[in-house]
C-alpha cells in the first residue's frame, strides 16, 4: 500500500467503568479503516457507542483493548491531524464569529490580522460573510453549524471527524448544510468519518455507510459501498433508484438493531 | 403600560409618602402629633440638611472616602477571590482541604470582624476597606470558583481539539467563563463593597457617610441621620447604574444581559 490508512481502528474495544466498578463495555472489536479522501459514515441505533468510537479517533478515549493508527503511526494522546464537529454547541460563546473561527490559526502562532482575514474569507465560503461580528447566541442553530464548520476547516485538518453535527437541525438546514459539507470536501478530499442516525443522510453523503449493532458491547455489523456518482446534490440524490435500492437492503438490517436499542432502551427506563 | 405613566405612579408614591410623613410631623390630629419631630423630624427639615451639607461643601470629603473604601474593598476583594477561585477549581485537592475553613470563615457575620480590623489596622480606612474585602472576597470567589468547574465540556473539548495548550485554555477557556461568573455577580459585590464600607465608619472612624450618620446619631438629630440615609440611597443607586452600564459594555455576548435587574 503506498499511501497508509487515514483512521484504523483494528479490534478496539471501549470500555467504562461505571460508579459501582461495574465495567460497561461500549463498543466490541471495531474493525474500521477510513482510506485518504474517504468519506465514511457510521450508522446506529440510539446508545450503540458510535459516538464513543468517534472520541476514540479523536484521541479524547482510549480503548480498553486493541489499537488506533493514524496514518499508519498508532495515536497518542489527542489526534493532532483531525478536526472534529461536535453535535452540542461547542462555539465559544464570548468570542464573535469571526473570533471563532481565527482562533484555531490563532493559537497556532499565526498573526492575529492575517489570522482575522482568512477567518472572513471561511465565514464567507460558509455563507456568513455579513455575520462576522455575531455572536453565536444571536445566530440561529443552523448558522452556529456554519460558524462551527468553518473553524474546523480553517486549521485544514486532514481528517476530519464528524459526530451528528446536523442532528439538533430542522430537516431542510440539514440538507442545505449537507450540500454545503459535500461542496467544501468536494475541494479537497478530506478522510471524513461521519456518525449519524439518520441512514438517508448517510447515504446521501457518504461513500461507506457503516452499521453499528445495537449497544452494549455493540459491534459493527455491516459495510456498504455507495457508488453513487459524485458531485452530488443531496435533494436529487434522494429520487435515484440505486439510493432507493441500498437503502432499502441497509435499512432491512438497520431495522432490527433499532428495534432492539428501543427495546434495551424502554426496559432500562423501566427498570429505574 | 407606557414608561411616562409607569414614572408618574412613581414619582406620585414618593410624593405622598412625603406629604404624609410632613403632615403627621407637624400638623396634629385630634390634639396628637402622631409623628413626634423629636423622633421622627419631617422631610422639609431632612431636604434643607441635605442642601446645606452640599452647599457648604462638607459632603464631598465624607462621600470621597466612603467611595475610595468602597473601590479599594472590592479592587482587591474581587482580585483575591478571582485568584483563589481560579486556585480552588485548578487544583480538587486544596478545595477539598479549604473546604470546611471557608464555609466556617463565610459563616461569620463580617460585622464582629469591625472591631478586630479597627485594632489591627486604626481608625483610617483600611479598617474599613478590610470589613469590605472580607464581604466582596467570598461572593466573587464562590462565582469565579464555579464558572471555572462549570466550563461546558464541549466546550472544553473543541477547544482541546483545536490544538490549544494548557495554557490557552487557560486564556480562551476558563478565564472568560470565569470572569462572565464574576461580572454576573457585580451588583451584589460592589453592594457589599459600600455595605462594608459604611459599616466599618458607624463602627468607628473619622470621616465618612456612616461616620455621618453616627454623629448625627450620637446628638439625637435625627433629620442628620435622615439625610445621611438619603444621600446614601442615592450614592448606591448611582455607583449600580456605573456598574450597569459597565456590565452592558462587558457582557455583550451574553443573551440574558437585559434581563438582569
Amino acid at each position: 500500500m503506498t499511501t497508509p490508512t487515514a483512521v484504523a481502528l483494528e479490534d478496539a474495544k471501549v470500555a467504562f467503568r461505571l460508579g459501582d466498578d461495574r465495567v460497561y463495555t461500549a463498543v466490541e472489536k471495531a474493525h474500521l479503516s477510513v482510506a485518504q479522501g474517504e468519506f465514511v459514515a457510521i450508522v446506529g441505533p440510539t446508545g450503540c457507542g458510535k459516538s464513543t468510537l468517534l472520541n476514540v479517533a479523536a484521541g479524547l478515549l482510549k480503548p480498553a483493548a486493541g489499537s488506533i493508527k493514524i496514518f499508519g503511526r498508532p495515536l497518542a494522546g489527542l489526534n493532532r491531524d483531525a478536526g472534529y464537529l461536535f453535535q452540542a454547541d461547542a462555539l465559544f460563546p464570548w468570542k464573535t464569529a469571526l473570533d471563532n473561527v481565527a482562533i484555531g490559526l490563532e493559537i497556532a502562532g499565526t498573526p492575529r490580522a492575517e489570522a482575522l482575514q482568512r477567518a472572513q474569507k471561511w465565514l464567507t465560503s460558509v455563507g456568513l460573510g455579513a455575520f462576522a461580528n455575531r455572536y453565536p447566541h444571536m445566530l440561529s442553530g443552523g448558522q452556529r453549524k456554519r460558524v462551527a464548520l468553518a473553524q474546523v476547516l480553517i486549521r485544514d485538518p486532514k481528517i476530519l471527524l464528524m459526530d451528528e453535527p446536523f442532528g439538533p437541525l430542522d430537516a431542510q438546514t440539514r440538507q442545505v448544510m449537507g450540500n454545503l459539507l459535500l461542496d467544501l470536501w468536494n475541494a479537497d478530499r478530506k478522510a471524513v468519518l461521519f456518525v449519524t442516525h439518520d441512514l438517508e443522510e448517510a447515504i446521501a453523503l457518504a461513500d461507506r455507510v457503516v452499521i453499528m449493532s445495537a449497544g452494549p458491547s455493540s459491534r459493527i455489523i455491516g459495510d456498504w459501498r455507495v457508488s453513487l456518482p459524485r458531485p452530488r446534490d443531496i435533494f436529487e440524490v434522494r429520487l435515484d433508484k440505486e439510493f432507493h435500492a441500498l437503502h432499502r437492503e441497509i435499512w432491512s438490517v438497520l431495522k432490527d438493531e433499532v428495534m432492539k436499542g428501543y427495546a434495551q432502551s424502554t426496559q432500562a427506563a423501566e427498570a429505574i | 403600560m407606557s414608561r411616562v405613566t409607569l414614572l408618574a405612579l412613581q414619582v406620585l408614591v414618593a410624593v405622598v409618602c412625603l406629604a404624609l410623613w410632613q403632615l403627621f410631623a407637624t400638623v396634629p390630629v385630634f390634639g396628637k402629633i402622631l409623628l413626634p419631630p423629636f423622633f421622627f423630624s419631617n422631610p422639609v427639615d431632612v431636604f434643607s440638611q441635605i442642601v446645606k451639607w452640599f452647599s457648604s461643601g462638607v459632603i464631598w470629603k465624607h462621600l470621597g472616602i466612603t467611595l475610595t473604601e468602597s473601590i479599594l474593598a472590592f479592587v482587591i476583594g474581587s482580585l483575591g477571590g478571582v485568584l483563589v477561585g481560579f486556585w480552588f477549581a485548578r487544583q480538587p485537592l486544596v478545595a477539598a482541604v479549604f473546604d470546611p475553613y471557608v464555609k466556617m470563615v463565610n459563616a461569620l457575620p463580617r460585622v464582629v470582624l469591625a472591631p478586630i480590623f479597627a485594632l489591627w489596622l486604626g481608625l483610617g480606612i483600611w479598617s474599613k476597606v478590610a470589613l469590605g474585602v472580607t464581604l466582596v472576597f467570598f461572593i466573587v470567589f464562590f462565582n469565579v470558583y464555579q464558572g471555572v468547574k462549570e466550563v461546558s465540556r464541549t466546550v472544553l473539548d473543541n477547544g482541546r481539539m483545536l490544538g490549544m495548550s494548557e495554557g490557552q485554555l487557560m486564556r480562551h477557556v476558563y478565564w472568560p467563563s470565569a470572569l462572565s461568573w464574576m461580572f454576573s455577580s457585580l451588583h451584589t459585590s460592589v453592594g457589599f463593597a459600600v455595605v462594608g464600607a459604611v459599616v466599618g465608619e458607624y463602627l468607628g472612624s473619622a470621616a465618612g457617610l456612616g461616620y455621618l450618620i453616627q454623629q448625627a446619631e450620637g446628638i439625637f438629630d435625627v433629620a442628620g441621620v435622615f439625610a445621611g440615609m438619603f444621600v446614601l440611597s442615592a450614592f448606591v443607586i448611582l455607583i449600580d447604574f456605573g456598574v450597569t452600564l459597565v456590565e452592558r459594555r462587558l457582557l455583550v455576548w451574553r443573551p440574558t444581559v437585559d434581563g438582569r435587574g
